[in-house]
């Protein structure tokens, strides 16, 4: 185990670089002055040449890459061009945003998930299949900043329940897990956790449905195990292709959703993404990036070791 | 046991109903504004706000004050400048690079410092002297952008300063609108706070000037105290603001950043805030339905086509440029966008100091555009074909797809075949500098950038001057006459500010005459406020002042 562990993070060495170089390239392509968001268009050519001297963006892209990448590895993405603010400090408290809104909508949606998916496996071509299929597909189809809007149009602007916007009355800086904060949560966590929903409902029916035909079904049924008992061993079977899923689901809701953050001004990874892109912010755009590419390639790597840990069949692979 | 119990419970329910008493009426007694602004973050607190105009409206000119004002008084007449913390100001009569600011007296900033010349001289130094220690490299591009000729200042005593330029400059009072005045005292105590660990100077001068947005110091009727990084901003009222004219009716002022137009409607539908900026404009008809108010007024904002005078362009021909701005009925285009725009005469509308009065009427006369088309040598059967590049968004783009097709079936009726060449909106941006005929240009012989017009810089003569020209500023179609360069230097060496005006008008009524441009909109910034905020004046100006809104109590 812990050599497969070993040989697990000696591949992510290469990933890592692989993601530093792309964001890097990505956010150079990409049309635009990366002094937009300070300097004005009606600004003399003399000016500009003086901020970007400044800036640093004069010098050649592999040597920006290079000390981009040298105080990455101390813990410094640089200095927002947009705000002087500390790249780490703002992506570090847009994770913590993001994390708490994909935590909660993880829960919903994993739970619903699974409900829908194990019911309609089980009782597959009934119509509680049928009920739970549907939802399922209009979880995977529908838009979720088109069904976001809508939750805002009925239990915002018309009902009046909850808060369409931000993180808490007082902003996130003071979150805390009281009614006054936790209803502003309630309607992105639920639009966040449609996907995921859909996604895990589909692919577990699908699991569900072929265990069940499988031969050593029959054969505990024909040696009296209970059906409860027999649901024990499909979930056995199904934990692990649920976990690569969920896990990869739990990846893409942790990497926030632009959509849906600017939907609501979530202050999360989504909103800041938005907010650098239209900035052109440069260094919160590649600090924002990478953040979230290595928090993919954790998950992904956690998820790999918990799936190996349940499934030996694949460490042995 | 019962006995003893109803006492207690009595007690309790009392406690509990005067803790919720004084809570309600400290409540009550806070009157809170607040705004859904249109940009992403909090613009920059320190002093020189950047998103645009819309951080000088919200977090400069609420806290800060430049040696000159605004006027955001009136609503039917056009924003002037006004004296700020400077009483008077006035060009040595022998060095034309030089100007005498007599400074107010008694002005203090809100942590209690004075406010005189040695402070100018700080805040001119903080984004003009790289030597200073307070030279902040951040602020410098919003800032110095805007007052391209300011070189240097020199406290003469303790409420004179002199300004040098670099060039004899006119314009150098309206440019100084745009240099807010922060505390040097304020700063210094922050810059010794910045821990001894940090040993680069550079850096201590960036931590303190980071610490500064959080708490920041200026003269202006509002004193920001709390600021969560791209959520909220918070200020107070400062109850001892010079201008006692200006004091705060509301108690604080809450900024969101709100940049969705949906999510802004939906927050003041649902009462979260009080007043958004720019709802969607379809949103218009529910907004007013559900008891809110819509607030609009002309902006200096042009929505244009510039042309181009590159060879070959039809725009060339005078006859062409007053035909395509003859052809667009403009009422059936507000009709349109809900109402939200205004009719534009010129790049300033009549009754403007600057307007000049000129002889090309911008107006829809269908039959003179046609005749004028004909007489250029097109028709129906042989239309003229135009290319225009425009960008699906964009800042003070307004809606440009919806607005460039409307205008493509306008100008059909006077065999104008136009060809939408639609390019991201930093492409169309940077090749505003770049100019027609360049490779990012496409082929365009119009391009549909939105400006400002403010300033007479910004307004007219970077779109009409040799000097102007592509990379230097934004002149993209190359209009270049000696008559124009003659007037614009005329307007910038008038010092006096009636001449000056007279200068500009002359400039503006030769523009209009000229139609270097096809006029189509101006923005009128709208902005929705619940029905509880009075004392609303929507200037004709990109700022407002919030210092006359109050706000009913109320739910």
């Amino acid at each position: 185990m812990l050599i497969y562990l070993g040989k697990r993070l000696v591949y992510t060495i290469p990933i890592v670089i692989g993601v530093s170089i792309v964001c890097f390239a990505l956010v150079h392509i990409a049309p635009g002055d990366p002094l937009v968001s300070v300097l004005p268009p009606d600004a003399s050519e003399q000016l500009k040449q003086q901020m970007m001297k400044a800036y640093g963006f004069d010098r050649p892209y592999y040597e920006q890459f290079l000390l981009w990448c040298w105080r990455a590895i101390q813990g410094d993405l640089g200095t927002s061009i947009a705000t002087g603010r500390a790249v780490a400090s703002e992506v570090m408290r847009a994770v913590r945003n993001t994390l708490l809104l994909a935590v909660v909508a993880t829960f919903i949606g994993f739970f619903f998930g699974l409900l829908f998916g194990f019911v309609a496996g089980y009782f597959r071509n009934s119509a509680i299949d049928k009920i739970a299929s549907i939802l399922s597909v209009i979880g995977v189809s529908v838009p979720h900043y088109w069904l976001g809007m809508v939750l805002v149009i009925i239990f915002s602007a018309q009902l009046n329940w909850l808060p369409p916007t931000g993180a808490g009355p007082g902003g996130s800086a003071e979150w805390r897990p009281d009614w006054a904060h936790f209803r502003h949560l309630i309607l992105p966590a639920v639009t966040m956790s449609v996907i995921p929903m859909g996604i895990v409902a589909r692919t577990i029916r699908a699991l569900v449905a072929d265990i069940l035909s499988q031969d050593f079904v029959p054969a505990l049924r024909a040696k009296g195990l209970s059906e409860l008992g027999i649901f024990g061993h499909v979930v056995k079977n199904a934990a692990p292709t649920a976990l690569a899923v969920m896990g990869l689901q739990l990846g893409y809701l942790l990497g926030g959703s632009i959509l849906i953050e600017t939907v609501f001004s979530w202050p999360g990874t989504g909103f800041l993404l938005n907010a650098a892109i239209f900035q052109r912010d440069l260094p919160l755009l590649q600090g924002t990036i990478l953040v979230l590419a290595l928090f993919f390639v954790l998950l992904n790597l956690i998820v790999d070791v918990v799936q190996t840990a349940i499934d030996p069949r694949i460490q042995r692979s | 046991m019962r006995t003893m119990f109803r006492p207690v419970l009595l007690a309790g329910a009392l406690a509990i109903a005067g803790a919720l008493m004084t809570t309600t009426s400290l409540m009550a007694q806070e009157k809170v504004l607040r705004i859904g602004m249109t940009a992403a973050d909090i613009p920059r607190t320190h002093g020189q706000p950047d998103q645009g105009f819309e951080g000088n409206r919200f977090t400069g000119i609420p806290m800060y004050d430049g040696l000159v004002n605004w006027d955001l008084s009136k609503t039917d007449g056009p924003s002037v400048i006004i004296p700020g913390l400077a009483l008077s100001w006035e060009v040595d009569a022998t060095d034309k690079n030089k100007w005498v600011f007599k400074l107010r007296p008694g002005v203090k900033f809100h942590d209690g410092s004075a406010f005189n010349a040695a402070a100018v001289v700080w805040n001119v130094q903080k984004v003009l002297d790289q030597n200073a220690a307070h030279f902040d490299q951040s602020q410098v591009g919003v800032t110095v952008s805007r007052m391209p000729n300011l070189l240097s200042a020199r406290a003469i005593d303790d409420l004179t300063v002199e300004l040098t330029t670099r060039n004899p400059d006119s314009f150098l009072p309206i440019n100084l609108t745009n240099l807010f005045m922060a505390s040097p005292a304020h700063w210094q105590k922050l810059l010794g706070e910045v821990p001894a660990s940090v040993t680069d100077p550079k850096a201590r001068a960036a931590a303190a000037w980071t610490a500064f947005a959080g708490t920041p110091s200026g003269t202006g009727p509002f004193r920001g105290v709390r600021l969560v990084p791209r959520e909220r901003f918070e200020m107070v009222a400062n109850k001892e603001y010079w201008d006692t004219a200006r004091r705060p009716k509301v108690d604080r002022v809450v900024l969101l950043p709100l940049p969705e137009a949906n999510a802004r409607t939906a927050a003041l539908l649902s009462g979260q805030v009080d007043w958004i900026e720019a709802p969607a404009p379809d949103a218009v008809a529910q907004i007013t339905s559900r008891g809110f108010k819509m607030y609009t007024n002309a902006q200096p904002h042009v929505w244009p086509w510039q042309f181009s005078f590159r060879e070959g362009s039809p725009f060339v021909d005078r006859r062409v440029r007053h035909a395509a701005n003859l052809c667009i009925n403009r009422d059936e285009l507000k009709t349109l966008l809900s109402g939200l725009m205004e009719v534009p005469r010129g790049t300033y509308p009549p009754g403007h100091p600057w307007w000049g009065n000129p002889t090309f009427e911008i107006k829809y006369d269908l039959a003179t555009a046609r005749r004028l088309m004909t007489e250029a040598g097109y028709s129906a059967q042989r239309p003229v074909n135009v290319k225009v590049l425009t960008s699906a968004s964009g800042s003070g783009q307004m809606q440009p797809i919806v607005m460039n097709e409307w205008l493509q079936q306008a100008l059909k009726e006077c065999f104008f075949n136009v060809e939408l060449e639609v390019a991201e909106w930093n492409a169309v941006f940077n090749n505003w500098r770049e100019g027609a005929g360049s490779p990012g240009s496409r082929g365009a012989n119009a391009t549909n950038v939105t400006f400002s017009a403010m300033d007479p810089f910004f307004g007219m003569m970077r779109f009409v001057t040799r000097q102007a020209n592509p990379p230097a500023s934004n002149n993209w179609g190359f209009f270049n006459f000696d008559e124009f360069d003659q007037l614009a230097a005329t307007a910038r060496s008038t010092f006096d500010d009636a001449g000056r005006d007279r200068a500009l008008a002359a400039l503006h009524k030769r523009i209009v005459e000229e139609a270097p441009f096809l006029w189509v909109a101006h923005d009128v910034g709208p902005r929705a406020m619940s029905a509880r905020v009075t004392g609303v004046v929507q200037p004709r100006s990109w700022f407002i002042d919030i210092t006359t809104m109050d706000i009913r109590p109320g739910s």
